[in-house]
């Protein structure tokens, strides 16, 4: 057997210090195995898991999981007592998907995946029930379910999205308004399955988010899975993705827009565990603002059994001011020698000077400029959503995040 | 009748050494329907003139005028100045992903014209100076400038002029990296202009090739940051056989000199 571990080296730009056209960690690769002296670098399959809040020790800050939160600003979330109650929201009607709430004993409970983290055990050891999304039918659609009342006391939530053998869907878990909210979303994508889950976060200011997402793939199946973090204080979306049966695809794309004093961040794991397995996680991030702050880490499994995998992973940050620091770090383990392909990339840069000048000599407005420039970087993820009704929504969300400045 | 003044133009430019100083004292008239071509070696300060007239915040003007019929264009945003109907078409235009050329140019005519064009007649308009300009029309949903050739890059540039209309534009070595081909499309489209709207304009080059079929009116040398020479077509005539070595300063006065000239602000 072929081992290699790669950890790429963090990639940090904190403006202010970078030059105009700042470009780095522009790294790619995609060599299977390169021979290493065995460095202690904990590989993310060995990471500690449990369902029990009580089997972490307190959250100190300086765990890998949590090294590049701010951690202080929710203990309750950690550590306190969540309620675990059914949770309020709204949800549109579309033939085909069915909503309940299940016991916490349901055996799909679990299924997809187990917490690496305090604030995950905490709400899976807090809820009573989980909200079910149940997929099911060969047609298209859409439901779009909205969290707007969680008010500010912590909770727990915990829900499952399940799409039938060779249903399709695009499921919208909504966020807005006020939160405390920790949560666990498993997805389970059934043989031959087509789904899209989106994770829309415009919360309210003062909000605060930490959400694991667990999903598994089964034979054929495809999910399209994209986290969008717009609004709240601290937004935390760590996606995982086990394609854990032949054929599996999956797509994890991811759009934020970190304002002054703003916290978004985002873990990605995606574990190839089967033969001939894709799969492409692209994620772009624009920051404005004093204080304004992005993490993505990438990190990228590909296991002994997952020949033919093609995979490839990037992040781009487009910083519009000083005062904002953007984090981006791409891992990629390869665990076996024959593989279709896997990269990664990483890169962020400042905003373009030349690009407004080039734009206003046209007679644009600056105002008008920046926004036709950051949007036309973050277009590429919009546009790939693949429903028209929300790019449009989400075009408009991000005019206004503009617009703030 | 549009006039264009630039009045003894002093421009320093920030560079990590500190201010350096570009131009020294640069005159200049260019009334509508005339073609000005300037010419100079590198490091003249030819870019320099362009990116100051089109409000580049790179360069600072110490003192002088650029004045467009009679008012002042200095306290103006580069919006402004283009708004105005000053133009630069650039030696090195930078792409801009995910902005496509359509909605490009359709924002750029709604900010000059001050209200949306009109769909119908906008899209034949396009359509028709694309043709013109051998712009295959896929062009216009692609990303402005990315993975453009050089030569297609200069008929877009080319393209916004026919399309925004301009009083006066700049057009700073267009003719650089064109093969002769499209030497020929982009001199054709920038005289249709001419032919059209009756612009002035300001043709900056370090040949004399594009002067065979952009005929200008006037020729003026550029040296060490300022006008050196001017004349008629016949100018260009003799630098085409001469070349800028009579201009140059001899060794001896080199030594100890300043060097003018600062590239274009481009990357």
């Amino acid at each position: 057997m072929t081992a290699a571990t790669h950890a790429a080296p963090a990639a940090v730009a904190v403006s202010g210090a970078v030059p105009t056209t700042a470009q780095h960690g522009m790294t790619a690769h995609s060599d299977g195995a390169r021979a290493r002296p065995a460095i202690p670098v904990q590989t993310r399959s060995e990471r500690f898991r449990s369902v029990h809040a009580a089997d972490f020790p307190p959250v100190t800050g300086r765990e890998v999981a949590w090294k590049f939160s701010p951690t202080a600003r929710f203990t309750d979330l950690t550590d306190g007592d969540l309620d675990g109650s059914r949770l309020p929201f709204t949800a549109t009607d579309a033939a085909g998907v069915t909503l309940s709430w299940i016991p916490r004993t349901d055996p799909r409970i679990g299924t997809a995946g187990t917490p690496e983290d305090r604030a995950a055990a905490n709400a899976w050891t807090a809820v009573t029930e989980a909200l079910c999304v149940h997929v099911g039918g060969e047609n298209e659609k859409t439901v779009t379910i909205t969290r707007s009342e969680l008010g500010t006391a912590p909770r727990a939530a915990h829900t499952v999205i399940e799409a039938a053998p060779h249903s399709r869907g695009l499921i919208v878990l909504a966020g807005q308004g006020d939160a405390r909210l920790s949560e666990n979303v498993e997805i389970l994508v059934g043989a031959g399955a087509s789904l899209t889950v989106v994770s829309l976060q415009e919360w309210a200011p003062e909000a605060v988010h930490l959400a694991s997402h667990f999903a598994r793939l089964g034979r054929d199946a495809r999910l399209k899975h994209i986290v969008v973090s717009l609004g709240g204080q601290i937004v935390r979306v760590n996606p995982t993705g086990h394609l854990a049966e032949p054929g599996a695809d999956i797509e994890a794309l991811g759009l934020y827009f970190a304002d002054a004093g703003q916290h978004l961040e985002q873990q990605v794991f995606v574990h190839h565990d089967a033969p001939h397995t894709k799969s492409r996680v692209t994620y772009k991030g624009a920051l404005q603002g004093e204080g304004a702050r992005s993490v993505w880490i990438g990190d990228v499994l590909i296991g002994n059994t997952a020949t033919g995998t093609d995979s490839y992973e990037q992040n781009r940050n487009l910083v519009l001011s000083d005062g904002t620091r953007a984090d981006s770090i791409p891992n990629l383990e390869i665990e076996t020698g024959d593989i279709a392909g896997a990269g990664h990339a990483s890169a962020t840069g400042r905003f373009d000077d030349e690009q407004l000048f080039y734009l206003m000599a046209r007679g644009i407005t600056e105002e008008e400029a920046r926004r036709l420039v950051v949007r036309g970087f973050l277009t590429e993820i919009v546009q790939k959503i693949g429903s028209p009704g929300l790019e449009q929504r989400l075009t408009a969300a991000l005019d206004m995040e503009l617009r703030r400045s | 009748m549009s006039v264009l003044e630039i009045k003894n133009l002093h421009v320093n430019v920030a560079t990590e050494q500190g201010e350096r100083e570009i131009l020294r004292g640069v005159d200049l008239a260019i009334a509508e329907g005339e073609i000005h071509a300037i010419m100079g070696p590198n490091g003249s300060g030819k870019s320099t003139l362009a990116y100051t007239i089109a409000g580049h915040p790179k360069y600072t003007v110490v003192s002088g005028e650029i004045l467009l019929d009679g008012e002042s264009v200095l306290a103006m945003s580069v919006d402004e100045r283009a708004r105005a109907g000053l133009f630069l078409a650039m030696q090195y235009p930078v792409e801009i992903p995910g902005v496509t050329v359509t909605n490009f140019l359709r924002t750029a005519k709604t900010a000059i014209s001050g209200e949306a064009p009109s769909v119908r007649t906008w899209i034949k308009d396009v359509r028709e100076s694309m043709a013109r300009l051998r712009m295959d029309a896929a062009f216009a949903e692609r990303n402005i400038n990315e993975g453009f050739s050089g030569g297609e890059k200069k008929r877009n540039e080319i393209l916004q002029l026919e399309l925004l209309g301009p009083r006066f534009a700049v057009l700073d070595e267009t003719d650089s990296g064109l093969d002769v081909d499209a030497l020929k499309i982009v001199s054709e489209g920038v005289n249709r202009a001419k032919a059209n709207t009756g612009l002035g304009i300001l043709l900056i080059t370090h040949y004399t090739r594009i002067l065979r079929y952009i005929k200008p009116d006037f020729v003026h040398v550029f040296v060490a940051g300022k006008v050196a020479e001017q004349g008629g077509s016949e100018l260009a005539e003799r630098l085409e056989n001469e070349g800028y070595d009579r201009y140059l300063p001899t060794e001896a006065s080199v030594a100890g000199g300043v060097s003018a000239g600062a590239p274009a602000p481009s990357k």
